[in-house]
């Protein structure tokens, strides 16, 4: 699907449209995406007694080219939406279309070929590493799985991988134990690179790192994305980074998203109560302004996604909120040019 | 070359050079556990000895006859051709002349005069080979030291056998239940918790009862067919085939519940999610991921079980149920001890089997306290 989203009619169906995507190709539709984990009961006959609404309904796209920002705090279903567009767990409901080609029905081979194009870059670098198989093998994985090359043309081009994210490819015949948190995040890397995927979800690749090396991890991140043309969906919980990395950034809470806009509008006027909220907690770098910054704290807890509160999902902890958010959910609308918002008391 | 900045290749140093993989580095480890090595390098001596029994029996290191055949050919100096042996009990009581096929240097008397009683020098005709019977004898003249090196054979065939055999269904069984999940490992683990529930020994007595039943009926019927042939053979396994089946009923349960928890523990790892964003087949999920990652603590486990099958053999042959009668094993000479009462005066019968025992049990254990310090990736930086 290349044809410009500016031609489609109702723009209340393509949320996230922005004045700096505009003309750009779709690469990652998403569309009314549900993902609930069942909760079972009962010892042989189990039945379903609940649901985790880990994602609730969330639509957007993601542009060619372009890093998409995901923020939230934990648990709000980042991690889950990463992993539900790319077929790791399948949708309960929605749609994912990926280059037009709808991703939630595909199945076995046809996925298969599918997920050549889009790869994943993991949290937890010690976990995201098989221990017992040397880095050649892992970066090599792929292109065994999709039976690509001879066993030397597949060594050459692991070599070629290992240079391309900034490891000696002489460490081809070394195991994950063996390096450091940002070796090993490059060499997660590198195995997503392998089959030159267009489309990249990165969850949380910085998060545990050390703050000296998430710098390093991130400038690469960007080099690759200008050398090779790829998209990001950059998951992340670090405010700053998000800023510093994403051209469009989009709030989740409890399953929902509650607002999208570019980057710097985000920042710059949140319109959200939580996303005030949220980025009322990130520092200044400058005692002046730092000194009057007011921190909005919020009530309580995030309610369990088992049970979300009726209406909107943020009313319980919401500063603002009227009678209407406990009985309507609201809609994500485009309330400034690029800039959608799912709130009643925004207009 | 697109390569980051501040990301440029780190050089390799001397270190680098040493190879390093998983099984090298646990491989390294184990080497450093003296116990460990001793452990194996004295499993390693107890099977070559079993395995090459028939050899030095050829040799004439070894005698595989009773006394009642022995007798006849060595033709000993001292003592007349008898049809029966005297009780060991009797063993040189009344001043008679002492029998060397069952007098040995571990019973009281005979350490008066060891020379006289361990070897049997026919030094009337040289042609004659010397023969000893360096741990004595019971009281059929079985040479104690010939038994012992062929009841190893039957328990290191139980041990090894029941070993692999428990590793291998538990394995399976406990990695499609663990990876399936849901319904499938449901369905699985319970009846797993069924045969938790069912005594193990009793079982297995029973099985073996059972077996015994029907190989006398098929006897008495002279029937051939499939069930026939299964006896038969049983028969020329000396009974061990059926022992293996009682055995094989239930060991593998444990094995199956430790399967499932390793790869419960592995397959929500991310590199399991990775292969699969990456395509991987389950099957390739299966034995590339998960395999060599939940199969260090499983030999450790099987390692240390070895000496529960070796137990339970011995016991069986011990109550009779074991071994058919004939076939040499620790448990049937152990039980000898019982028939003879040879407790005080013959101690050889009962400590040599328990001695062969005991050390191949520690052996194993040893061995597999070293491979879990080795194997286990826990106790490791990873």
């Amino acid at each position: 699907m290349s044809e410009s989203r500016l031609s489609e009619p109702a723009a209340k169906i393509t949320p996230g449209t922005s004045a700096g995507t505009v003309g750009k190709r779709v690469l990652v539709e998403v569309r009314g995406l549900k993902k609930y984990f069942p909760i079972k009961s009962g010892i042989v006959f189990q039945r379903e007694v609940a649901a985790v609404k880990a994602v609730d309904g969330i639509s957007f796209d993601i542009y060619e080219g372009e890093t998409l920002g995901l923020v939230g705090e934990s648990g709000c279903g980042k991690s889950t939406t990463g992993r539900t567009i790319l077929q790791l767990h399948r949708a309960t409901a929605g749609s994912v279309k990926f280059e037009g080609e709808e991703l939630t029905t595909l199945k076995g081979e046809a996925l298969r070929k599918m997920r050549r194009k889009m790869q994943m870059i993991f949290q937890d670098p010690y976990a995201s590493l098989n221990p017992r198989m040397s880095v050649g093998r892992i970066v090599a994985e792929p292109l065994v799985v999709h039976n690509i090359g001879t066993k030397k043309e597949r060594e050459e081009r692991v070599a070629e991988l290992l240079e391309l994210v900034g490891l000696n490819p002489y460490f081809v015949r070394r195991y994950p134990h063996e390096f450091s948190g940002g070796q090993r995040q490059r060499i997660g890397l590198a195995r997503a690179l392998a089959l030159n995927p267009k489309f990249i979800v990165a969850d949380e690749p910085i998060s545990a790192l050390d703050v000296s090396i998430q710098a390093q991890v991130v400038n690469l991140l960007q080099k690759l994305q200008e050398d090779l043309g790829l998209t990001y969906l950059f998951i992340a919980h670090d405010l700053s980074m998000v800023r510093h990395l994403c051209n469009r950034v989009a709030v989740m809470y409890l399953g929902k998203i509650v607002e999208i806009a570019d980057s710097e509008e985000l920042y710059t006027n949140p319109l959200h109560p939580y996303t005030q909220a949220l980025l009322s907690a990130v520092p200044v770098p400058d005692p002046v302004v730092e000194e009057k910054r007011q921190r909005i704290i919020l009530k309580g807890d995030v309610p369990s996604p088992v049970n979300p509160p009726k209406g909107c999902h943020f009313n319980t902890r919401c500063p603002v909120s009227v009678d209407v958010c406990y009985e309507e959910d609201p809609e994500l609308v485009e309330v400034l040019p690029g800039h959608w918002v799912a709130c009643h008391r925004v207009f | 070359m697109a390569v980051a900045e501040g990301a440029e290749p780190i050089s390799l140093d001397e270190a680098d050079a040493r190879p390093s993989s998983p099984w090298l580095d646990a491989w390294r480890l184990f080497r450093r556990n003296k116990a460990a090595v001793a452990a194996l390098i004295t499993i390693i001596v107890i099977v070559f000895i079993a395995a090459t029994a028939g050899l030095w029996t050829k040799v004439g290191l070894l005698d595989a006859r009773t006394g009642a055949q022995a007798r006849h050919t060595i033709n000993p100096v001292n003592v007349e051709p008898v049809d029966s042996f005297p009780d060991p009990g009797d063993c040189a009581r009344d001043g008679q002349e002492r029998n060397p096929y069952w007098c040995s240097w571990l019973s009281e008397e005979a350490l008066l005069d060891v020379k006289n009683s361990y070897c049997f020098r026919p030094e009337p005709d040289p042609t004659q080979r010397q023969w000893c019977y360096l741990l004595g004898g019971d009281s059929n003249g079985k040479d104690w030291l010939t038994q012992t090196v062929y009841g190893a054979q039957v328990s290191l065939t139980v041990g090894f056998l029941g070993a692999t055999m428990s590793l291998l269904v538990g394995l399976v069984y406990g990695v499609i239940s663990g990876f399936y999940g849901g319904r499938v490992d449901m369905i699985m683990m319970r009846f797993v918790d069924f045969m938790y529930g069912i005594p193990y020994l009793v079982l297995v007595i029973l099985l073996q009862v059972y077996f015994t039943e029907v190989a006398r009926t098929y006897q008495d019927s002279g029937k051939g067919g499939f069930v026939g042939f299964v006896l038969d053979l049983n028969k020329s396994m000396g009974g061990l085939l059926f022992l293996f089946v009682a055995l094989g009923v239930l060991s593998w349960i444990g094995m199956a519940r430790l399967a499932r928890g390793q790869v419960l523990s592995y397959r929500e790892k991310e590199f399991v999610e990775a292969a699969r964003a990456v395509g991987a087949s389950n099957r390739r999920i299966i034995f590339v991921h998960l395999l060599p990652n939940v199969i260090g603590p499983l030999i450790v486990a099987e390692t240390l079980a070895i000496p529960g099958y070796i137990f339970t053999e011995a016991f069986l042959s011990f109550i009779g149920l074991g071994v058919q009668p004939g076939t040499p094993s620790w448990g049937a000479m152990i039980q000898q001890v019982r028939e003879r009462g040879g407790f005080f005066s013959n101690r050889h019968i009962l400590l040599v089997p328990s001695v062969a025992l005991v050390i191949t049990a520690l052996a194993f254990n040893f061995l597999g306290d070293g491979l879990r310090d080795a194997l286990d990736p826990r106790l490791r930086g990873t």
